[in-house]
């Protein structure tokens, strides 16, 4: 299935859903890439650089699809949106705390991707099964990364195990919103574009419930069952009372914004 | 080997083999004087970046047909692939490749880049892996798409060729390349990785 395919409240649908992936992987890789010069230890610096690199990379592909639906510019929907027209997940825009933080949001993130890519290779829809395929390659690497850095957190010392613990408290009521269905995903589902959310999530926090268990780590409850208020507080994805992406765009979109006619390099 | 069907040159894909003619060998050869601007002593003709390469004049939307040497006026198509998606180096090269392609004698060129099937490392010549490690950098192992063993599989030191080697990060100093150690001269030295 192509772009000419599409009906068109499937198009709009799918417009929401991909500008929804571009916008997670943009706010994540500007959040890892202000580690640059200030993680803890050199190697890490250029390996947390790289990983936003790569986030960034996948947003311009993601955004990339958007441009063949409705033809706006990617560099114009990373730097010439406000903020209630992103479509982020509240996970990735918290801001970057400790190492500990960072890394166990990478690695919820990571986990949360191992699941959807490789169900969107096989879309329907021709253009994300490709960059899914491309993507999906890459993001080896990071599960791998940030995989490893849970387990020595969590196994380290007890102030690595402390701050580990705090940064989950933190971002596991923040999931549920991750892995909500957008208005239009049913019909998206329908027509195979892209997975039944309700799947992906029950494949995603048993994988992962399973995984914070073997480290020995404790889960706070989540909004979906009734829990912490940091989820209540973060809504949906189109809802956003916090003011952290804001503040987040405020400073990525400066410099762009300066100067709309200049040309990038 | 490249192969030319109906006018398409393609980078071993082509089922029908055929000599190329003149001007597709010159386009080749200068695709080939196109380095990876992150690794200079590889040509992206040898890493397997180049997708396809194909002709377009009046005469060939005419008739469909493809014979003899093109003229200057055609519109020399290249077709490249990027190594990682957020490599900045595609720019790069997709601009180091017009030029190279219009000093070869082709003033009109089009370059653009398909993203599928994504490359894979195990696209890149024998000869670039042995370029690789002359130049320091481990060269990825052929995987046939078992990544995951691929990954784990030992790597021998580019230095010294012990093949005791540690990862110590997975990520180093290209999005392409991974840092490791070396048990036998303790030196450090990148790998490029399996993809």
């Amino acid at each position: 299935m192509t772009a000419a395919d599409l009906k068109p409240e499937v198009r709009a649908a799918l417009v929401e859903r991909l500008t929804a992936l571009a916008d997670d992987e943009l706010v994540l890789g500007h959040r890892d890439a202000e580690w640059t010069g200030h993680a803890p230890i050199l190697e890490e610096d250029i390996a947390i650089a790289n990983v936003a690199q790569d986030e960034i990379g996948h947003a311009v592909l993601w955004y990339g699809l958007v441009q063949e639906l409705t033809g706006a510019d990617p560099d114009h929907l990373a730097f010439f949106r406000d903020a209630r027209e992103f479509r982020s997940a509240a996970l990735v825009e918290q801001p970057r705390g400790d190492w500990a933080f960072t890394m166990l949001r990478q690695y919820l993130f990571d986990t949360y991707e191992a699941e959807l890519l490789p169900r969107l290779m096989r879309s329907t829809y021709t253009p994300i099964s490709e960059v899914a395929a491309k993507v999906n390659r890459e993001e080896l690497f990071h599960l791998r990364h940030s995989a490893l850095w849970v387990e020595r957190l969590a196994f380290g010392t007890d102030e690595s195990r402390r701050r580990l613990q705090a940064a989950v408290n933190d971002l596991w009521p923040l999931m549920p919103q991750l892995l909500a269905a957008l208005p239009g995903d049913a019909l998206l589902a329908a027509e195979g574009i892209y997975p039944d959310t309700a799947e992906l999530a029950g494949a995603v926090m048993p994988r992962l419930e399973g995984e914070l268990a073997r480290l020995e780590l404790s889960l706070p409850a989540t909004d979906a069952q009734g829990g912490a208020d940091a989820a209540v507080a973060a809504g949906t994805r189109s809802e956003r009372g916090d003011g952290l992406l804001a503040a987040l765009l405020a400073d990525m979109q400066s410099v762009a914004r300066a100067d709309p006619t200049a040309e990038s390099w | 080997m490249n192969s030319v069907l109906n006018g398409v040159t393609t980078n071993e894909r082509g089922p029908q083999p055929r000599p190329l003619d003149a001007s597709e060998q010159a386009v080749w050869q200068a695709l080939a004087t196109v380095t990876d601007p992150e690794i200079p002593v590889l040509n992206i003709v040898e890493m397997g970046l180049v997708r396809e390469v194909s002709f377009r004049t009046a005469a060939t939307s005419a008739t469909g047909a493809e014979t003899g040497p093109r003229a200057s006026t055609a519109t020399v198509h290249v077709v490249i692939t990027p190594t990682f998606s957020g490599c900045p180096a595609l720019h790069v090269i997709e601009e180091n490749v017009a030029s190279a392609v219009r000093d070869a004698g082709f003033p009109q060129v089009e370059v653009t880049s398909r993203l599928s099937p994504p490359w894979s490392t195990d696209e890149m010549t024998d000869v670039a892996r042995r370029k690789l490690e002359e130049f320091g950098i481990a060269p990825p192992q052929p995987h046939g798409g078992l990544l995951q063993i691929a990954l784990d599989a030992p790597v021998r030191c580019p230095r010294c060729g012990h093949p005791d080697t540690r990862l110590r990060n997975p990520f180093g100093s290209a999005l392409c390349r991974e840092i490791r150690t070396c048990q036998g001269c303790h030196e450090t030295f990148e790998r490029f990785k399996p993809l």
